[in-house]
């Protein structure tokens, strides 16, 4: 199929028509818009880097920035070591092994918007209940405070996603070759030792992979973020991509969110770059 | 001795396995008795089972949730999307992988590049310009979903293709075939696994979807998780009520994983790894 001949264009066209049209064209747009004063209506008048200048003034938006970078460090950190202990769990012998992975996976399904609802529930009533029960306080008001609320969302997200890295450990897990293993057990390697030198460094494209998901999802969450504390008490649980999402849609303050979003953008692709690069250099040859 | 203790051992795992499993269960656990229970049975306990079961929570939400309008419209969108993705993108990934050169590289590196461009980057201006040509509506969101969800459908169809032999192109040419009927004839039946995690992750990506949704779609057009949110918000602490919405919300979903939990966790799996 030659790139000058009638077919190869023809077979091209709609999909990079869509990616102009809702991804490339509102990019150069976006980014063109953050330097104006733009609300939505009129045209705007270019106002040079003002937008950029007041949200590093702007408090709220810097405690959502916080907020979601601590957020984003926990859950990965959390996520990998349930996700890695769940697949080491299911891919032994034991014979609840399919049923449990189909368990651990079950919320992915569900998405985050209903499971936010469902998890303000238990958090609400039934840790209130429980903590009543108990005489712990300490379980009583969740998402009421700051603290809670950012635990929350934690706990909300770990036992949502653990089942996902689950499967992307399980995959690579499964792609070790068992004689390795063997070799190391004849060898007289304990288990810790095995896990340490043998299975972690194999495990190493499986870090890069649930890394990369982990950190990007982290940093990007919403619907869960809405759900759950629906960013209060006064804004204190709010997120980047729910500060944006209000920024521009209830404020209508666009140009200004638009300028947030560039920000966020950066963010997100430098980590995304940095980590993938930094992953693969640590990653073995096999 | 040895096999003795891990076989002690396995014992343990098993019991750890299955009590993770209630835990991760729980939450639905809740979710369903409490949707069964008044409002004060609530609030004299959460854990234990309803002391009469009230079906009648649940036919209001239904009815609340205008249901089965809800359901069709998550089925046509998410249908209609994943339908082109899957057309489109198998064609672009096809083209791509036939033709190995500079252009064709840089358009792929363009395709997964765009993978990395956080939505809320491209919010504005796109519910902006789709606003001006009346196209904030269902046919609207679909194309939106093909523009985001074709780089990673191209991404691993391109894999795909590149390990099925030329020489079929070929053989099928030289029988008299032209690229349309090559590709769909030939090649496309051959791209079927590639195809079912494609369609998996994008089911499970865009049937979820609220934020898009939410910025396009009006109530009678809403998807269930949009019908969701604005069912929620009138029934703020009517718990009952809203676990009742809740439970309904998740049945579809529920009822999917059970007959296709294989494909879905392969295609997960397949996903990540490629």
């Amino acid at each position: 199929m030659k790139n000058r001949s009638l077919s190869y264009w023809l077979f091209l066209a709609p999909v990079m028509i869509s990616l102009i049209l809702v991804v490339a064209v509102p990019f150069i747009y976006g980014f063109v818009f953050s330097f104006t004063n733009w609300d939505g209506l009129s045209i705007g008048r270019f106002v040079g880097l003002e937008n950029y200048v007041s949200l590093v003034q702007d408090e709220e938006f810097m405690n959502a920035l916080w907020f979601t970078i601590k957020f984003a460090v926990v859950t990965v950190l959390l996520l990998n070591v349930f996700g890695l202990g769940l697949a080491l769990l299911v891919t032994r012998n034991i014979k609840t092994n399919n049923l449990l992975r189909t368990v651990f996976f079950m919320p992915n399904l569900i998405g985050g918007l209903i499971l936010g609802f469902i998890w303000q529930f238990i958090f609400v009533n039934v840790f209130d209940q429980i903590g009543t029960l108990l005489g712990a306080e300490s379980l009583q008001g969740w998402l009421s405070t700051t603290q809670t609320g950012f635990w929350g969302m934690v706990i909300l997200t770990a036992w949502q996603m653990a089942g996902y890295i689950m499967i992307i450990y399980i995959a690579y897990l499964q792609s070790v070759p068992m004689d390795l293993i063997e070799a190391s057990k004849i060898d007289g390697a304990n288990a810790f030792h095995r896990f340490k030198n043998v299975l972690f460094p194999l495990l190493a494209p499986a870090f890069t992979v649930s890394m990369f998901l982990t950190l990007s999802t982290g940093f990007k969450i919403y619907d869960q973020n809405l759900s759950l504390t629906n960013g209060g008490p006064f804004n204190s649980t709010q997120m980047l991509a729910m500060d944006i999402v209000r920024t521009a849609f209830s404020d209508n303050q666009m140009a200004y969110a638009q300028a947030k979003a560039v920000v966020f953008l950066m963010i997100v692709a430098v980590i995304a770059l940095a980590q993938v690069y930094y992953n693969k250099k640590k990653e073995v040859e096999m | 001795m040895r096999g003795n203790r891990e076989k002690k051992n396995l014992r343990w795992l098993e019991v750890l396995g299955i009590v993770l499993g209630l835990l991760w269960l729980a939450p639905f656990y809740l979710m369903l008795v409490n949707a069964f229970k008044s409002k004060s049975e609530i609030f004299q306990g959460v854990l234990g089972l309803p002391a009469s079961f009230r079906f009648e929570n649940f036919i209001q939400a239904f009815d609340d949730l205008d249901f089965l309008q809800s359901l069709f419209n998550s089925i046509m969108i998410t249908g209609l999307s994943i339908l082109i993705i899957i057309l489109f993108s198998s064609m672009a990934a096809y083209a791509l992988s036939r033709n190995k050169s500079k252009l064709s590289t840089v358009i792929l590196f363009t395709f997964v590049g765009a993978m990395l461009i956080p939505f809320q980057a491209v919010m504005i201006p796109l519910v902006s310009i789709f606003g001006q040509v009346n196209m904030l509506n269902a046919g609207g969101l679909i194309f939106m979903y093909l523009g985001f969800g074709c780089s990673l459908a191209i991404f691993l169809y391109h894999g795909a293709l590149n390990s099925i032999p030329q020489a079929l192109d070929e053989a099928a040419i030289i029988d008299g075939a032209n690229r349309f009927q090559l590709f769909w004839l030939v090649i496309f039946p051959l791209l079927k696994p590639i195809t079912i995690t494609v369609g998996i992750l994008n089911v499970i990506w865009i049937w979820n979807d609220y934020l898009l949704p939410s910025l396009i779609l009006s109530e009678e057009t809403a998807t269930i998780p949009l019908k969701m949110y604005f069912f929620f918000g009138e029934y703020t602490k009517q718990w009952p009520l809203a676990l009742a919405g809740l439970t309904i919300a998740i049945i579809p979903v529920i009822i999917f994983y059970f007959f296709a939990q294989k494909q879905i966790i392969k295609g997960v799996s397949e996903g990540a790894v490629k």
